[in-house]
């Protein structure tokens, strides 16, 4: 332990109070000095024992839980008689809302392929040295920003709708309402090209997939101008092109989730590209 | 020296216990190291540890309990497949018979399954604590990787196990589940380009998750055996890869 009159950090000796450098680098520049084996302590006591009493409370916990309530079992299984409404287990509801915005190949398939492919890549995306081992906002802010968008916003939000707000046909039912399975729901969604007054096929296709195609082009070069401001060119060539393409592919298409909803919510817009193959 | 202190210490130096128990209690540094180092499961951790990491406030405690959690799952798991016959007769018999006839039957079902709910967001919750601490970052970005496939190997195993109480509840929420599966482009019948390939019904993605063309007696046999067998032996795999990377890098914490 340090003597109470002990300079906090060798080069602080003789500094005034309001030069002396922030109490976490003073912290970290201490450990430095003293070395590090310094910072360690036995895993018996000290960390054996906070398992054990976690254990021990989050055991007792699931046993009361499993006494106080008991898991569902409903009527057998009855091929011919589709409940209204069906849904997947909890964790997949997000996923499964989704599917009121785009097609299943898409909602079901590329989402959370591309879900999982974000994760994967994500040590090797973020080149950020700083905030290894440590909470901190301030070092990092992009991206805890868009960790919770993807996370908090839209993966546990949707997941929120998808189990309580979802009722029979998938309509939109609030807690305090009574499930009504004859709500009628007008169908009055069409399409983008449409919307904007095009009728024959091959001028819908050829727009939808111009705005897709703009969407993504318009979309990466934004971030390159925001990131070459935001960072300076160094920093974008140290973060190199495929880093760059990956992070803005992912983010482009994690950001038309929500703009997929507000094109529905707002214009009725069911499909922005139309073909026999795929609808977008 | 009393009677019972002279039985104890016999016992203690003698050869059977000298055999089984190679240190005792002594709280000396050496000893602590060696209640760690000398003991097959506590082995896991290293014998000394940052001071930071194993703070709660860092932690969270969330890897520890989602690996609880997996380990109730197993212990309860074991006991319902003494009952449990994965075949669609009987499947919901059974379900009825552990539910009301087997001693601590329902205990052990509700145990199951609210561990396995708690497992997914517990692990969700050690995913974002992993984030927030910037854990991820080297040396430690391959065992991120190898966690994100844990969580979806955890999602899949609580996704198998949900039908096999072949209920209204379990059938068509693994029917929804599974529906994207027939949407695969290229390897679905109703996904995108599915002509080009010359998938169908009973010869797709889907069906071979399915074993058929629908969800049938057949699908409960698979779902059984990925759920009792199949995933939880590549989780072991894979947790021991995850456990024994922490071991190596050690717990993650500020800059020294």
């Amino acid at each position: 332990m340090a003597a109470p009159n002990e300079p906090k950090v060798l080069g602080d000796v003789g500094k005034a109070p309001g030069q002396l450098a922030k109490p976490a680098r003073v912290e970290n520049t201490l450990r430095k000095a003293r070395g590090p084996g310094d910072d360690k302590v036995h895993t018996w006591p000290h960390l054996v024992r906070i398992e054990f009493l976690v254990l021990l409370l989050v055991l007792a916990g699931m046993i009361i839980w499993a006494l106080l309530v008991d898991a569902p079992l409903e009527q057998p299984a009855a091929p011919t008689r589709t409940p209204n409404p069906s849904k997947a287990p909890w964790y997949f509801l997000g996923l499964q809302e989704t599917l009121v915005y785009f097609d299943p190949w898409h909602a079901g398939v590329v989402l959370p392929s591309l879900i999982i492919l974000g994760l994967i890549v994500l040590p090797y995306i973020d080149i950020n040295p700083n905030g290894n081992g440590y909470y901190t906002f301030r070092e990092r802010k992009y991206e805890i920003l868009t960790f919770f968008l993807g996370f908090h916003v839209l993966w546990i939000s949707l997941i929120v709708i998808g189990t309580f707000i979802r009722g029979p046909g998938w309509n939109w039912f609030w807690p305090w309402q009574p499930w009504d399975v004859h709500k009628v729901v007008a169908m009055t969604n069409v399409d983008l090209p449409y919307l904007v007054g095009l009728r024959g096929y091959w001028t819908s296709a050829a727009f939808g997939l111009t705005v897709i195609v703009a969407y993504f082009a318009i979309g990466v070069a934004a971030l390159y101008g925001w990131v070459v401001r935001l960072k300076g060119k160094d920093f974008m060539l140290r973060w190199g092109m495929l880093r760059f393409g990956l992070v803005s592919f992912l983010f482009l298409n994690m950001i038309a989730i929500p703009l997929k909803i507000a094109l529905r919510i707002g214009f009725n817009v069911k499909y922005i590209l139309v073909t026999p193959w795929i609808n977008i | 020296m009393s009677k019972w202190q002279e039985i104890k210490e016999q016992i203690v130096a003698s050869p059977v216990w000298q055999s089984m128990f190679r240190h005792g209690y002594d709280d000396t540094p050496r000893n602590r190291v060696l209640m760690v180092s000398g003991n097959v499961w506590l082995h896991l951790h290293p014998s000394k540890v940052r001071r930071h990491g194993i703070r709660l406030k860092f932690t969270w405690c969330m890897g520890g309990i989602t690996f609880l959690m997996f380990l109730i799952t197993v212990v309860t798991g074991v006991y319902l497949m003494f009952y449990y016959r994965p075949v669609a007769q009987y499947a919901y018999a059974d379900m009825k018979y552990l539910e009301f006839d087997m001693p601590f039957g329902m205990l052990m079902r509700n145990m199951h399954r609210w561990a396995a709910h708690a497992m997914v967001i517990a692990v969700w919750l050690h995913m974002f604590r992993v984030f927030m601490t910037g854990s991820y970052k080297p040396p430690r970005e391959f065992n991120w990787v190898v966690g994100v496939i844990l969580l979806v190997l955890t999602l899949l195993l609580s996704f198998t196990g949900y039908l096999l109480p072949w209920d209204q509840l379990s059938v068509w929420a693994v029917t929804v589940g599974s529906n994207m599966a027939r949407a695969t482009p290229l390897l679905g019948h109703e996904g995108p380009f599915a002509n080009f390939v010359g998938v169908n019904d009973v010869y797709d993605a889907r069906a071979l998750l399915f074993g058929g063309g629908e969800i049938g007696p057949h699908t409960l046999l698979r779902f059984y055996i990925l759920h009792c067998v199949f995933i939880p032996l590549v989780t072991t795999l894979f947790l021991i890869v995850h456990f024994w990377r922490i071991r190596r890098d050690g717990l993650s914490g500020p800059p020294l």
